[in-house]
């Protein structure tokens, strides 16, 4: 049913924070999640799989490209921004248009969220893998380079997991553990406990049990 | 940021409009083991810092000779209540030069407390609450009766 239902897509909006009966304060993430609409119903016989596709935050039909188009119109004429797919147990109760809400959460309860990291270009070893790096004067001359890479002949080869320069963030990563401190259902708003990924405006994904 | 705005104004509580200068009294619920009490404490408005959820202001009072500051965070529910007491004229923001200061030196020139205002800001919302910067004195009251 709708309220079992394993998550739903958001855009974050910005932290603030709430204090607690006793005065604890609660550092939240505001999320603007839902409402979402089934799009497409995947089933093991059809496609192999199960899972309830969802789109979210609707558009304008001149802004979406044609094979998205001919996507939206199978499923009831409603475009949207965001399509992602939640793995459901079984597909019984859910329907095509069916429209999902924060609703589905409840206050206290535990939620995972997923969401793409913002870019931080390309960096060093120092803020990529954070390393300690080499001191700034006394004549050190070692600064912020990686260093060595590793030992000579033997072993021969670097060791896995060496880390090097490269880009940093704007990865999809899941946040694990965080609490749902309020739910405001007629607002589509979701407070969670803790930061989030992403900037501000970004797509999440939040997720009532593991992905 | 409007749905964050939204979210603050119905976890603001509701004070009397106090600003830096005034002589405030603070009904603040301590916990000792098991028991709840309030506390009361006195003293003048030496700062407001911050904005929204995260505001917070000083009160400074000298307790036996000794000068005490006392930060609280504006909207926290520990705070039972906020009484105005008195007001004073003042032409900055932070009254920090107070604490150089002892005795009759350390008074502060009183401008009227117009009772009428307090009041009516109490039905204000977190829109009114949250603009009232932290150096207030200068700017005069704002809307309000």
């Amino acid at each position: 049913m709708a309220s079992a239902f394993p998550g739903l897509l958001g855009k974050k909006i910005g932290m603030t924070r709430v204090f607690e009966e006793d005065g604890t304060v609660v550092p939240v993430t505001v999320v603007r999640a839902g409402p979402c609409v089934v799009t497409q119903i995947k089933t093991r016989e059809h496609d192999g799989y199960v899972a309830v596709q969802v789109g979210f935050d609707p558009l304008r039909e001149k802004h979406v490209n044609k094979p998205m188009k001919g996507h939206f119109q199978k499923s009831g004429g409603r475009a949207f921004r965001h399509v992602r797919e939640f793995k459901v147990a079984g597909t019984d109760g859910y329907q095509v248009g069916q429209e999902i809400t924060v609703g589905i959460f409840a206050k206290g309860e535990k939620v995972l969220v997923s969401g793409r990291t913002k870019g931080k270009g390309f960096q060093g070893v120092v803020r990529r893998h954070g390393h300690k790096g080499g001191k700034g004067s006394h004549g050190s001359m070692f600064h912020r380079a990686p260093g060595s890479s590793g030992a000579g002949t033997s072993p021969g080869r670097v060791l896995k997991g060496r880390g090097y320069p490269g880009h940093m963030g704007d990865v999809q990563v899941v946040v694990r553990g965080l609490r749902v401190i309020e739910v405001r259902e007629s607002d589509h708003l979701v407070l969670i406990g803790g930061g989030l990924p992403g900037a501000n405006g970004g797509l999440i994904a939040i997720h009532r049990e593991a992905v | 940021m409007k749905e964050i705005r939204l979210v603050d104004s119905s976890h603001v509580r509701r004070q009397p409009a106090f600003r830096v200068g005034d002589v405030v009294g603070i009904h603040y619920r301590v916990r000792e083991g098991e028991k709840e009490r309030v506390q009361q404490y006195q003293g003048v408005v030496i700062r407001r810092r911050g904005g929204g959820m995260g505001e917070t202001f000083t009160v400074r009072k000298v307790s036996f000779g000794v000068g005490v500051e006392r930060t609280f965070p504006v909207h926290t529910p520990l705070i039972e209540k906020v009484e105005v007491l008195s007001r004073s004229k003042v032409r900055r923001s932070r009254l920090y030069f107070l604490r150089e200061l002892r005795g009759r030196k350390a008074r502060l020139k009183e401008s009227a407390l117009d009772l009428a205002v307090a009041p009516a800001e109490l039905d204000r919302g977190a829109e009114a609450v949250e603009p009232a910067p932290a150096g207030a004195p200068s700017q005069g009251e704002q809307p309000a009766g």
